[in-house]
């Protein structure tokens, strides 16, 4: 990895730096509780890599679930990844064996910071594609290799700073919004998540809001898919 | 630790797996040499406005009306990142701006 590339990403993965930092020290520390050093930390941050799926893995493990519960409830924690690589066939096209651990590292926040990339001119846009994945990877290692380590021990407060997600998805809806031809995905996602968080609560609202934004979004298609290409068309019809 | 550590590995690795699975199943399905079906182009083009105002949500699910401090830090501060953006258009400026102001605002003013 260049420098170049690096430098040219680092400033848009600084509110994943933080947000990671402080929940993968919080996902460290609860591992820690839980009877599990700073070496399981770092095997499950390194090949896992997904935050709320590792808390659900640290009450798995502490548990001792067996390993057809901890199968079907991580597929449930992560089911709205499932869409997420819709949106990445065509950005990732191209990057070889790179694409592998792009697919691995797509959590909420590489997707949020993918999906709203602008890439600077003269950057090779597959380059700063990675470059983002591996910082984000590597914040959220180091910060639940800190967790661990550190523990409570750490003299300054963090709490309140993983409000930098919330911040980090509000701002890129910001900018998706002024963009946007049609409010009508954005306001339907926030719509069906908060019908989802009042009829079946916090705990399993992932599923059905998802399941609705789909359902709902292919029969609007026609509403919202702009004019195709020509010579498309005439391939597909 | 109920587990032995080759059966906390076995967890591990199954968590790794599956996780990477969600993550792959868009790829292996639609990502062949030829371009995916049209309805997934559109889906992968519409979907992010949609997905983000989800997460946005389920970052505010944690959020209570008993007392103002279950939910006005969150207001506020949700609406300092807007209001910044905004008006400023600078994503680290919002971001950092209406972190701090969360944190200053659960650390010592709604205690």
């Amino acid at each position: 990895m260049d420098r170049k590339t690096l430098a040219a990403a680092f400033p848009a993965t600084v509110p994943v730096l933080m947000g990671y930092l402080a929940i993968g020290m919080a996902f460290g520390l609860m591992l820690q509780t839980a009877g599990y050093g700073v070496g399981w930390a770092l095997l499950m941050s390194l090949t896992i890599y997904a935050g709320s799926g590792q808390y659900l893995g640290v009450s798995l493990l502490a548990t001792g679930a067996h390993l057809s519960q901890v199968a079907f409830l991580t597929l449930m924690i992560n089911f709205r990844h499932l869409v997420y690589g819709l949106s990445m066939l065509e950005k990732f096209r191209g990057m070889g064996l790179r694409k592998f651990y792009m697919i691995f590292s797509l959590t909420d926040e590489t997707y949020a910071l993918l999906s709203a990339a602008k890439v600077p001119q003269g950057v090779d846009e597959h380059r700063y594609y990675f470059a983002v994945a591996m910082l984000d990877h590597s914040y959220w290692i180091a910060g639940s290799v800190l967790g661990s380590v550190l523990g409570s021990a750490l003299g300054f407060d963090t709490t309140g700073v993983d409000f930098a997600m919330t911040a980090l998805f509000l701002v890129i809806a910001v900018g998706q919004w002024k963009k946007a031809g049609s409010h009508l995905p954005a306001l339907l996602g926030g719509g069906a998540t908060l019908l989802s968080l009042l009829v079946v609560g916090a705990e399993d609202m992932l599923l059905p809001a998802l399941g609705m934004i789909v359902i709902l979004l292919t029969v609007l298609r026609r509403r919202l898919e702009e004019v195709p290409e020509k010579k498309e068309e005439s391939l597909c019809r | 630790m109920p587990l032995s550590p080759v059966e906390t590995l076995a967890s591990i690795f199954v968590m790794a797996i599956v996780t990477f699975f969600t993550r792959a199943l868009p790829f292996l399905l639609f990502d062949r040499g030829d371009h995916p079906p049209r309805i997934v182009l559109y889906l992968g083009k519409v979907l992010p406005p949609a997905i983000i105002a989800m997460l946005i949500i389920y970052c505010l699910k944690g959020v209570t009306f008993d007392t103002p401090a279950g939910w006005l830090p969150t207001l506020l501060a949700g609406g300092t990142a807007v209001g910044l953006h905004v008006w400023k258009g600078n994503d680290l400026l919002s971001i950092f701006g209406a972190t701090v102001l969360y944190m200053v605002l659960v650390q010592a003013v709604f205690v």
